[in-house]
């Protein structure tokens, strides 16, 4: 611990309570903080690509997950160390604006960490490493731009979207069934894609799942899968042309929101509260009667009374409906929310043109399939699966085939897969840098190094001789002048991704790069760690 | 510099082979355990909880056993959750699947030992898969158009699951109580309409199954012990003190009188509200809650039986069968529905009295009464009863069958040892270990009946090549033997689930390449 001192030698204490803090400064702090974000990608760096594998996560409460998607992996893993927590949100923030290419992310920003260790150690600067890194990163995106490409879809010919999603499904579990899943995830997207506006609220497209039957039996549903039965046994179980009420209001007499009493102290009082109560419970249902409801959906419950009184006046009803699905719901059949029994009128009822109850295996599980909606903007996927654990996976598996055919429809802009890119970049930025003078040369070409191991692993995960295939492939395509070359990790048989039909967006690779730069650069601008001690 | 510190404390990181030992090892462990379950000679577990009372299950199901353990290798959990679904989803099967589970891994470790890539496996075991179950699709038979047949099939199929567990002596009465419950559903799954009542004393045979509906209830003191033509009320609403639900309300009173006043209110309510239930002409009130003493006072005064404390399956199970209406408000006497059957009276089952509801309108729901030595024995008949019902009711959707005793199995063998005979390349060498964990399973069912596997594997196996081939294992004569002569039977539906499961199982811990464990979340003590 260094230590301060004054002009009479007395060493003086800067921060407070010194002595118990742990304090690491300099290149040791550089190369401690390097080391930890290697570690970090080295953990994912096995579950890239189509032949990657999976990790299996135990949760501190004894629940397993097994996933091979980099963003979940890094958040149940339950990291302590500050940079490895860096690299967890270097995921998530690829996560919440790309929704894919999470392993990737972390994957680059180890690698350029690595060679970073390697410049640092030659003595050059951390300052200037970083600034190599970000001119080069200018250098990769603006290259990913040029190779580029447009990319042709319309609604009737959805076949280019299927097969991006495709390459984003073939890395998971679920890639024995990838074509239907990108099918399913690819008509959903279209489905509430607004094409003109280019924008697609992913949030109208439902992810149900339950367990039980086969992969195989994953459906899209045009309309939407409450996990509710009927409030009452014996209520019809389908209901065509159902016209739906939509509430948010409980069969209940009304609570007033100030403290108020009513003293019962005659019998005559009693009498009357008691009619009233029987008023107003028949009242309600009345309303909902005389509007023409044929459904009535509940946010809240109601009791065994409104529940007779419903099922009696021939009213299917739905209870303790959470408040997301009633609003897609509400989205779903065009009907309005309506927070008061006063305010139900005709136009305020959605329509939808069957509402089915669905029974599943042994068990008492029943579903409620809301389809044939007035406005089927609102769909739901239906996933089955062997056991929760595929489920879960299924479940992240298609939200990020989602969010890739959303990205597509945002910006069509494509570039080719299976690390072709990132070796087109890197020739790009190896080619770069002999024009800069400085010392920052140097990190330009390292950077060029650190894309091309993303292709390097690529391949040795895919089984191949790594750096056999890399420098064959790099040949290539500097020969033909032809960015689509990339590894054949499915052993199909061609090095040309564009007959392989491997892409990936633009945007998602560019954002990428740029945020693994971003991350490397603050963790090596960190030249002092100061942290408490262990007891 | 090494990082020292990556995780929380306490929270651990396996790599590689490492990882993929514990995980091949603790799948393992969890197959090894329930292996000896199989098969109609498989022995049963003792398990006794933890909590208080230690007490004590003897089951010889699947998914029951994996169900109470407490597991930490979360390779094992995997195994764990697979045999529940499978219980939920076609209710057999449970152990069967973990095996094949297991066994599936036991040849991966193999080939992952003789340097074939852990995906290399998986694809190969997804070819054989896929061959497999085309195979039996081949096979099947289907009898659903001629209902005398189908009966048949669906009595062999309850039989021939039914011989694995305690029942088996009595398979043929218990095999066809569950067919005749099943039947009576009319083709729906929900389970719940058919009423299991659990009675110690007498023996297993004595177990019957009851056209009507019987009630665990007493009969109110000084009603009716039998009613006629009975026209029931089948209700869920308070008899006990019938509260004003009006918010903020409460009583406030001055005087000793005005107490006496509003209890007098109160009481006419009540009053009223069973002068209501009686004016719909009823002379049996079914009620789920409690009835208090005054209004069952009134009913006996109205010769009307009144029941109370009937759970929400009771009363939802008898509006089934009766026909009725679940009522909870009672104005509108003319529009209702009330439930009929031709006789209410009690019934005595060992020591205890009963309701019995006879010559019910609708036949839709059934009550099956078990008999046996003691709790246990009837908590394991209950259970087995449960997978029969369930193969059964899947059986009536899915009509499919195949043949028992280990014969799908063989057929499946066949099949993809000639897909890896075709298959160039590594992948064949994970078809051929798919095919032998598939014998791996009529090996376990001969072992543990105690024959010479080895002698009868081959005899099947040669067996299959010929040609419409209905070999199995006949376990009571311990050769191999005609199923179709033997009447061994199994559903196509549960054959499949645990075909499909097992290998989604063994390809998710096959792809597992590291575990991370968290550090198990302290407990506070709130003592």
């Amino acid at each position: 611990m260094a230590l301060a001192f004054d002009e009479f030698g007395r060493p003086f204490i800067i921060i407070k309570e010194q002595e118990q803090k742990s304090r690491l400064r300099g290149l040791d702090a550089q190369k401690a903080n390097i080391s930890a974000g290697k570690a970090v990608a080295r953990i994912l760096r096995t579950s890239l690509g189509p032949k990657g594998m999976d990790k299996m996560l135990q949760s501190p409460d004894g629940d397993v997950t097994i996933t091979n998607d980099g963003a979940t992996i890094l958040e149940q893993m339950d990291a302590d160390n500050q940079i490895a927590k860096l690299m967890v949100e270097l995921s998530r923030s690829q996560d919440y604006e790309i929704g894919d290419g999470t392993t990737g992310v972390v994957v680059m920003a180890g690698a350029l960490l690595e060679q970073a260790e390697k410049l640092l150690e030659r003595g050059i600067h951390p300052i200037r490493i970083a600034e190599g890194y970000e001119m080069a990163s200018r250098i990769a995106v603006e290259h990913l731009e040029r190779i580029a490409q447009e990319f042709e879809f319309g609604v009737n010919n959805i076949e280019p979207l299927v097969q991006t999603c495709m390459t984003t499904l073939s890395s998971k579990i679920v890639n024995r069934c990838k074509r239907s899943l990108a099918e399913i995830a690819v008509k959903a997207v279209l489905a509430v894609a607004d094409i003109e506006r280019k924008d697609v609220n992913l949030d109208l497209i439902k992810v149900e799942g339950k367990v039980g039957g086969k992969l195989e039996d994953t459906e899209l549903i045009d309309g939407i899968v409450v996990d509710k039965d009927m409030s009452h046994p014996q209520m019809p179980k389908r209901i065509e042309n159902a016209k739906i009420a939509i509430l948010t209001c409980p069969f209940e007499p009304p609570k007033p929101k100030t403290k108020h009493k009513v003293d019962i102290d005659t019998v005559e009082k009693f009498q009357t509260l008691r009619q009233q109560e029987q008023k107003y419970f028949d009242d309600m249902v009345k309303k909902c009667k005389d509007v023409g409801a044929t459904l009535v959906i509940c946010q809240w419950g109601f009791d065994d009374e409104a529940n007779h009184l419903l099922m009696h006046r021939n009213l299917p009803a739905v209870r303790w409906v959470g408040g997301v699905e009633l609003e897609l719901i509400a989205i779903a059949t065009g009907g309005r929310i309506v927070p008061r029994f006063q305010e139900l009128t005709p136009e305020k009822l959605g329509k939808a043109g069957l509402v089915r109850e669905k029974s599943f295996g042994t068990t008492k599980d029943r579903m409620l399939y809301i389809e044939q909606c007035a406005n089927s903007r609102a769909v739901t996927i239906f996933i089955r699966g062997g056991n929760k654990m595929m489920i879960e996976e299924t479940k992240r598996s298609l939200h990020d085939a989602l969010c890739v055919a959303r990205n597509l429809i945002r910006n069509n802009s494509i570039v080719y897969g299976g690390g072709s890119a990132e070796i087109s970049c890197s020739i790009a930025v190896e080619a770069a840098a002999d024009r800069y003078p400085g010392v920052e040369q140097y990190a330009v070409r390292a950077f060029a190094d650190a894309l091309d191991s993303i292709a390097m692993a690529l391949a040795e995960n895919s089984g191949l001789q790594p750096i056999e295939t890399l420098s064959a492939v790099k040949a290539q395509q500097i020969k033909e002048n032809n960015p689509c070359c990339g590894i054949d990790c499915n052993d199909v048989g061609t090095n040309d991704m564009r007959e392989q039909n491997v892409f990936e967006t633009l945007i998602g690779k560019q954002q990428q790069i740029l945020l693994a730069t971003q991350v490397v650069k603050m963790i090596l601008k960190i030249d002092d760690v100061i942290s408490p001690s262990d007891y | 510099m090494a990082v020292d510190k990556l995780f929380k404390d306490e929270a651990t990181e396996e790599k590689g082979e490492r990882a993929r030992m514990a995980s091949f090892v603790g799948a393992m462990a969890i197959a090894d355990l329930v292996k000896a379950t199989l098969g109609p000679k498989g022995m049963d577990k003792v398990l006794q909880s933890t909590g208080r009372g230690r007490s004590v299950t003897v089951t010889n199901d699947g998914a029951t056993i994996l169900k109470s353990l407490h597991i930490d290798n979360p390779a094992a959990k995997v195994l764990v959750d697979i045999s529940k679904v499978q219980d939920d989803e076609v209710g057999d099967g449970t152990t069967s699947v973990v095996v094949l589970a297991g066994e599936l891994l036991r040849e991966a470790e193999k080939l992952v030992a003789a340097k074939i890539h852990p995906m290399t496996v998986i694809s190969g075991y997804r070819m054989a898969a896929e061959c497999a179950r085309n195979a039996l699709l081949q096979r099947v038979m289907d009898n659903k158009d001629d209902a005398e047949r189908f009966k048949a099939d669906l009595m062999k199929i309850a039989m021939t699951t039914l011989s694995s567990k305690i029942l088996s002596q009595d398979k043929e009465h218990f095999a066809k109580l569950a067919v005749d419950a099943v039947m009576r559903l009319k083709g729906s799954t929900n389970l719940e309409a058919i009423q299991i009542i659990k009675k110690p004393g007498g023996s297993l045979k004595d177990s019957f199954i009851d056209e009507g509906f019987i009630l665990d209830k007493k009969m109110g003191i000084g009603q009716p012990k039998r009613i006629e033509n009975a026209k029931i009320l089948v209700a869920n609403t308070a008899m006990d003190t019938d509260k004003v639900k009006i918010y903020g309300a409460r009583v406030r009173v001055d005087s000793m009188s005005r107490v006496a006043q509003i209890e007098g209110a109160e009481k006419e309510k009540m009053k009223e509200k069973v002068q209501k239930i009686i004016a719909h002409g009823t002379n049996c009130f079914v009620n789920r809650q409690l009835i208090y003493n005054f209004p069952e006072e009134l009913f006996a005064d109205a010769g009307i039986l009144a029941i109370e404390h009937a759970d929400f399956d009771g009363i939802e199970r008898l509006a089934l069968v009766t026909g009725g209406e679940i009522a909870s408000t009672f104005d509108n006497p003319e529009s209702f529905k009330l439930g009929h059957c031709k006789l209410i009276e009690e019934i005595m089952i060992g020591e205890d009295k009963l309701i019995h509801f006879s010559g019910v309108e609708m036949g839709q729901a059934c009550t099956i009464v078990l008999r046996g030595a003691s709790f246990h024995v009837l908590d394991e008949a209950e259970r087995s009863l449960h997978d029969a019902l369930c193969v059964i009711s899947q059986t009536v959707v899915d009509s499919r069958v195949l043949l028992g005793g280990g014969w799908p199995e063989m057929v499946m063998a066949k099949e993809v040892d000639e897909l890896a005979r075709r298959t160039p390349g590594k992948k064949s060498h994970a078809i051929e270990a798919f095919s032998r964990a598939l014998q791996a399973i009529p090996t376990t069912i001969a072992d543990n009946a105690g024959l010479d596997s080895a002698e009868l594997i081959s005899q099947l196996r040669a067996e299959h090549h010929k040609e419409g081939c209905t070999a199995g294992i006949d376990i009571l004569s311990g050769a191999v033997g005609g199923m179709e002569k033997l009447g061994i039977s199994e559903s196509f539906k549960v054959k499949q689930a645990v075909l499909l499961s097992a290998t989604e199982a063994a390809e998710m811990i096959l792809r597992v390449d590291e575990i991370i464990t968290c550090a198990p979340r302290k407990r506070e003590d709130r003592m």
